[in-house]
């Protein structure tokens, strides 16, 4: 039995109820217990100093790759878990593109089970849209949503046939299952390795239109308006992509959507070099780009901030830039790296707060991201002050694909509670055993 | 290693970047060398040196043309020719590199079909590291021959136009002539078909013609680029290509007076250049190959240390 915790004296933050305020928090029974002005002396409990940190709700990441099975010297259920952890996210949702592909039910417990075991962070499934991710034949939707998946897709790859897409739409409503979309035409895409404009030219590099997503959102938003389905758009990462969505938004259509820490602060400067832990799909585009997804996530048409934490070995980074792998990891600097635009004043705390927790909670209906009475004793305590240089050598991840190696971060995770019990401690892991 | 290498400049990955005086120079050595190797009298600076010619892409011209100067020059050259993708193989190309410089060469000079293949092998050799075109990047010594052929024509690159024309998009040729001829005073105008010129190409420092014949007119010097006939999914016909930014002989005429015609081979003759004017009177295309030798012996000079 885990003994209840007093967390004390934090400034509370919980966008869902609009508290912004010093709080006691009092978890019992792995869950929220109490919020009070001045919790009182509680037998047998931890008490936690949370003078000068911010008391939030556990982090929640959409979109992170595990790699198991499958790709297990890239990243596994418990160093991708101890990651999310290290992170402040105390849920994720793993993505079905493995070897095999999360798109039945056995897979899909496999998940499930072996996150049960590393008994971390929750660990949430998405499973896949078509069978094999090969965007041919949609996968058995209801054996997956009874198998407990939160949302459904193809990401790392887009649903090209527009068909297959709108019946998967329609089918999907029978199961109340969100699906998530990664935006590209590959036919605009093809054979491109960064975004189109003045530096792909000078590097050589073959060029990615915005088109290639935009096009593919612009379909993908009247198929959804069409079907009243529920559509999740992955990683934008154009202002085109925002201003559709924007407007999508406003007429009612049925559309949430989410955006990198990378797309928001890199642009494709980062890929001078041939650096390939700059390249990624989406690639990293323009600095008018980073302004829209900014303000973008500060108008609430951006709803969640998603890491695609994406682990790579140094197999498939170092490498010839056209043949390097896309994607970058992330759960270990999101938190670091949304607080930047708190510190520019992009965002407010709460709107970061939100952006991370009750934002996606919401997006795939998933329980958590937030600090009610009877919410998951999901928490993570913040020194908004802490200032630490991003480090891979040091991550809990297996990889160190990361474009944000040297960066000076202001703000880190001190604590990560999962279900009442501390996990994660002055960087740290806490072994099981209390 | 010599103790001087650090102080030298290691590479030469690209001409983006470099200094004008240090492209003097080297034209400078590139004479000193022609005058020799005329006068049946080479210099031998390299005797006793290992050059390694590192070719992932097929590339008789380029790849003899280094070997002779290294040659004259009195290196021993080791040919260590990649046929086909070096991942079928399954080594990659920075086992490959190392692998080479283990042997122990002065440098390698490397030829490979992606871009930035040239800057990642640099980072991981102790050897010089000589870009001999890295896909649709740099060939900083063919823009260093153009460049010194066209100086050798004009006595001066100051104020004269050239016209780069093709497939601008894939072209490494294009880019590095685009900085050299900018760097040394000339004008660059560049033409091809719509989905060939690469979006923000005028911030390298040229502008697009949207008249290709019109370009022709005003030019001093037109270089004529390779088009890939196997890419030809990306424009209609070889055919079509041909009469809509082919130089013809009709074309030709057309040029001002003492202008001169760059192709950097091998020739598509009949496609981006008819055989009239390739083989005419202002055909600099025999000229350039000479001078590619001159212009690698000065650069292995410079950088095979």
């Amino acid at each position: 039995m885990v003994r209840p915790l007093v967390i004390r004296g934090g400034w509370l933050i919980d966008p869902l109820h609009r508290q912004s305020a010093l709080r006691d928090l009092v978890l019992r029974d792995g869950r929220v217990a109490d919020v009070l002005e001045k919790a009182p002396a509680i037998e047998n409990a931890r008490v936690v100093d949370a003078s000068g940190r911010w008391v939030l709700p556990g982090l929640i990441d959409l979109h992170v790759h595990l790699r198991e099975p499958g790709d297990e010297s890239k990243e596994t259920i418990l160093s991708g878990s101890r990651a999310a952890v290290a992170g402040g996210f105390t849920a994720v949702v793993a993505m079905p593109n493995t070897r095999p592909v999360n798109d039945n039910a056995l897979v899909t417990r496999y998940v499930q089970e072996r996150a049960r075991e590393v008994g971390l962070c929750q660990v949430f499934v998405a499973g896949a849209i078509s069978k094999g991710l090969k965007g041919e034949e949609m996968a058995e939707m209801g054996e997956l949503a009874a198998a407990g998946c939160k949302c459904l897709t193809d990401d790392g790859l887009p649903v090209m046939n527009a068909g297959l897409l709108r019946r998967a739409l329609l089918y999907s409503r029978a199961f109340d299952l969100p699906l998530m979309l990664h935006e590209e035409d590959l036919n605009l895409s093809a054979r491109g390795a960064m975004t189109e404009g003045p530096r792909a030219t000078r590097l050589g590099l073959m060029p990615i239109p915005a088109s290639a997503e935009v096009s593919m959102i612009a379909r993908d938003l009247v198929i959804a308006e069409e079907t009243q389905a529920c559509v999740h758009l992955a990683h934008l990462s154009c202002e085109a992509s925002v201003r559709l969505v924007r407007e999508a938004k406003r007429r009612g259509v049925n559309v949430t959507a989410e955006a990198t820490p990378h797309h928001f602060t890199l642009t494709d400067s980062a890929l001078e070099g041939y650096n390939t832990h700059a390249k990624m799909s989406p690639p990293l585009r323009h600095p008018e780009d980073v302004r829209a997804i900014r303000e973008a996530l500060a108008d609430g048409t951006i709803d969640a901030i998603a890491t695609d934490h994406a682990p790579h070995g140094a197999l498939d980074k170092e490498v010839e830039f056209e043949l390097a792998a896309n994607g970058v990891i992330g759960l270990e600097t999101a938190l670091g790296l949304t607080l930047e635009l708190v510190q520019q004043g992009v965002l407010s705390k709460e709107r970061a707060v939100e952006l991370l927790t009750s934002g996606p909670a919401r997006a795939f209906k998933l329980p958590g991201g937030h600090l009610g009475p009877g919410a998951p004793a999901n928490v993570v305590l913040v020194d908004p002050k802490a200032k630490w240089t991003v480090n891979a050598a040091e991550f809990q991840s297996k990889s160190r694909n990361t474009p944000f190696q040297g960066r000076a971060l202001v703000g880190r995770v001190a604590q990560t509670i999962v279900a009442g019990r501390v996990v994660f401690d002055g960087g740290k892991l806490v072994e099981k055993a209390e | 290693m010599s103790a001087s290498r650090s102080t030298r400049n290691s590479h030469l990955l690209g001409v983006e970047g470099i200094e004008r005086s240090f492209i003097e120079a080297l034209f400078e050595l590139a004479r000193e060398h022609k005058r020799a190797v005329a006068a049946a009298a080479p210099r031998t600076p390299l005797a006793g040196r290992v050059v390694a010619n590192l070719f992932f892409e097929d590339s008789t011209r380029t790849r003899t043309s280094f070997e002779i100067a290294a040659k004259t020059m009195g290196a021993e050259v080791l040919n260590w020719t990649v046929t086909g993708s070096s991942v079928s193989k399954g080594e990659s190309l920075l086992d490959t590199a190392r692998n080479v410089d283990a042997i122990g060469p002065a440098a390698i000079v490397i030829r490979h079909g992606s871009s930035g293949a040239a800057h990642l092998v640099s980072r991981y050799v102790r050897c010089s590291v000589i870009n001999a075109g890295d896909g649709a990047h740099e060939h900083p010594s063919q823009a260093l021959l153009d460049a010194f052929t066209l100086q050798e024509r004009f006595g001066t690159l100051e104020g004269k136009r050239v016209l780069i024309a093709g497939d601008i998009l894939h072209s490494r040729v294009a880019r590095s002539n685009i900085h050299c001829l900018r760097l040394l005073g000339a004008e660059v105008l560049v033409s091809g078909p719509p989905m060939l010129i690469p979006k923000g190409i005028e911030t390298l420092g040229c502008q697009v013609a949207t008249s290709f014949r019109s370009a022709v007119e005003l030019a001093d010097a037109v270089m004529m680029l390779r088009i890939q006939v196997e890419r030809q999914a990306e424009f209609p016909s070889a055919r079509e290509y041909a009469s809509h930014w082919g130089l013809s002989a009709a074309l030709a005429q057309q040029m001002k007076e003492g202008a001169v015609v760059l192709h950097p081979g091998p020739v598509n003759r009949g496609v981006e250049l008819s055989a009239e004017v390739a083989d005419g009177v202002r055909s600099s295309i025999l000229e350039q190959v000479a001078n590619g030798v001159a212009i690698r012996m000065a650069i292995l000079e410079t950088f095979a240390w």
